[in-house]
């Protein structure tokens, strides 16, 4: 099939009603409104005109997809940081119930209202649960719009496979942005669904209720088969690598010319790139150690102000088994150029800027 | 002796506090259901605070909210399951309070749903705080001096705002007692009403009952029925607000 010229919200829409997507509720914020938009028009055409709602907010938006979910649906929503913020009451009631379900959150620089900026601010709240009690989101986080594509038509069968939500972690930048993608065909859950309320009471919800051992087992299990499953990442010129960038989204986009930039000065370095944030690929950082323990630093690439993925980063470092420094550079709001990484590299490697852990 | 009248298959029991009008209620919805040949084919939307006590009681496909999303859940379930009986079932803190904005955005779109509020004046599970449904006056755990409407607001209206208020076009608004057999039998009445109007597609039901608390009023339940016929229902008139086309 011939690519098509799509904007990245936009063809995350269509790949997510081509993933078997048949249900969506939202509300708009900026940057990620033109999904909303897409789906109010091409959900009509494929004969959903009752499946798409625009919603009083984001709080409703979430609490339709859980029903939906629970009724049988392939339901997504879809926002940005302070919109995924009044949905975490949901998100935190779909994983007690265990109700698969996928967000997109096309997600903007800030804390409170934020900026419009590309930003990677919600990574601490997104990939260590985000609402109130014990669990996770699988959180996907693509660095083009064919992976973005490609994540999304696969999120529903991960969130069916686990009964678990997927987040799909987008960025500004990427939301907005176009490229060629190259579009999969239509496709419908594979059998069917053994829980669920259909109104003749045969099934039901089929989760352990309460908050005994019962319970807590059905969800640690959960947890044990996602972490190791969902180890996804990239390696990018680190077998002989002293210094290791870490980043995902469009950040790694940046530091692959970062490192071949300095590769052509002679520097060792390369990068380590997350396509799957939660579970976090620590199978990865064990892959690297033994292909490479000599590592002397990794330094984390982030679009945020303090630094979030670089607690992760470090622990993956010492888990697999390195016991060196790991730096951050948290560029703030919008996608750091080749040049600002550069000039990070070289605070680091003289010893200006110290390490954070 | 023959028994003719069965308590409805799908009946269970529930935890209440003796007096409380919330098992009339659960009964008289089961019942109706029942006649109406649909009760293998029905959804409730639990709402979060004395519900969750009498939810066990629903011995059918039931989801439980988060506390005042009940509306918008239902709505998500009708919509991908149009042909089943869905009804949210809720107390006046839930659906009017912090569930104002579910529930006014529900009934606004006129959604295909029904919403079934009990209405006990206070928040009962949380120990009897006042509610937006609350009485001028009347005593609760956060208005001990009585409710002063200047500073908290006056009593919600919601059946009568969704069947009289410009840009609303509900399918059915109505507002029942279970206190004695006279009002029992009107709002079975009402509830089936209100069903009816979504089985045939025609958009938003409320139903509002309103209910004794005992326990919270701290009164018994001769006092409860006095204080419903009374001062409640000086407030909050029983009938039909928006009647089917």
């Amino acid at each position: 099939m011939a690519k098509e010229l799509l904007k990245g919200n936009v063809a995350v829409a269509e790949a997510a009603l081509r993933g078997g997507c048949d249900f969506f509720a939202g509300y708009p914020i900026t940057p990620s409104t033109e999904t909303l938009e897409y789906l109010s028009h091409r959900m009509p055409e494929l004969g959903m005109e009752t499946r798409f709602v625009q919603s009083e907010n984001e709080i409703a938006a979430m609490n339709m997809v859980m029903g939906a979910a629970s009724a049988g649906a392939r339901a997504l929503t879809a926002s940005s940081g302070p919109g995924i913020s009044l949905k975490a009451e949901g998100m935190s009631y779909a994983a007690h119930y265990a109700i698969p379900y996928v967000v997109l959150n096309v997600q903007r620089w800030g804390t409170g209202l934020g900026s419009l900026k590309s930003g990677q601010a919600d990574y601490y709240r997104d990939c260590k649960g985000g609402g109130h009690g014990d669990y996770h989101n699988v959180v996907f986080a693509p660095n083009s719009i064919q992976e973005m594509v490609d994540d999304i038509y696969e999120a529903w069968d991960i969130a069916e496979k686990y009964r678990v939500g997927v987040t799909i972690f987008s960025e500004a930048v990427l939301g907005q942005m176009m490229e060629g993608v190259e579009m999969p065909p239509f496709k419908k859950r594979e059998g069917d669904l053994d829980w669920g309320i259909d109104g003749t009471g045969s099934k039901g919800m089929k989760y352990p209720g309460g908050d005994g051992q019962e319970y807590i087992d059905f969800e640690l299990s959960k947890y044990e088969r996602i972490i190791p499953e969902m180890q996804r990442w990239e390696q990018y010129r680190t077998e002989d690598a002293d210094y290791v960038f870490v980043a995902f989204g469009l950040p790694s986009r940046v530091c692959v010319d970062a490192v071949d930039k300095l590769r052509g000065s002679g520097e060792k370095v390369g990068l380590f790139r997350p396509k799957i944030l939660w579970p976090f690929p620590h199978k990865g950082f064990e892959e690297l150690y033994r292909m490479n323990p000599h590592v002397k630093g990794f330094i984390s690439v982030e679009m945020n102000d303090m630094g979030q993925m670089v607690d992760d980063v470090a622990l993956g470092a010492k888990r697999a088994g390195y016991c060196v420094p790991t730096y951050c550079y948290p560029c703030g709001g919008g996608v750091p150029r080749v040049k600002m990484v550069l000039a990070k590299y070289n605070e680091i490697i003289t010893g200006e800027l110290k390490e954070m852990y | 002796m023959e028994i003719v009248k069965k308590t409805p298959a799908k009946l269970g029991t529930h935890d209440l506090c003796p007096g409380c009008g919330h098992g009339i209620v659960i009964r008289l919805i089961e019942e109706v259901i029942e006649e109406l040949g649909q009760e293998n084919n029905q959804i409730v939307i639990a709402g979060v605070g004395c519900v969750c006590t009498a939810t066990p009681a629903m011995r059918f496909d039931r989801f439980q909210a988060a506390h005042g999303r009940a509306a918008a859940t239902a709505e998500g379930v009708k919509r991908v399951r149009p042909d089943v009986l869905v009804f949210a079932y809720q107390g006046d803190g839930d659906a009017y309070t912090i569930g104002i904005a579910e529930s006014l955005n529900a009934a606004y779109r006129n959604e295909n749903i029904t919403q079934f509020v009990i209405n006990n004046v206070n928040f009962g599970m949380t120990g009897g705080q006042m509610s937006w449904t609350t009485l001028p006056g009347q005593k609760t755990m956060t208005s001990v001096s009585g409710r002063n409407a200047e500073l908290t607001g006056l009593p919600f209206h919601f059946p009568e705002m969704v069947a009289g208020s410009k840009g609303f076009h509900v399918a059915y608004a109505a507002r029942g007692a279970v206190i004695d057999a006279k009002t029992i039998n009107q709002t079975k009445r009402m509830i089936r009403s209100a069903l009816e109007a979504q089985l045939n597609g025609e958009g938003f039901s409320v139903v509002e009952i309103l209910s004794p608390c005992p326990t919270n009023w701290h009164m018994s339940p001769k006092q409860c029925r006095e204080q419903i016929t009374g001062p409640i229902i000086a407030e909050y008139p029983l009938g039909e607000f928006k009647t089917r086309d």
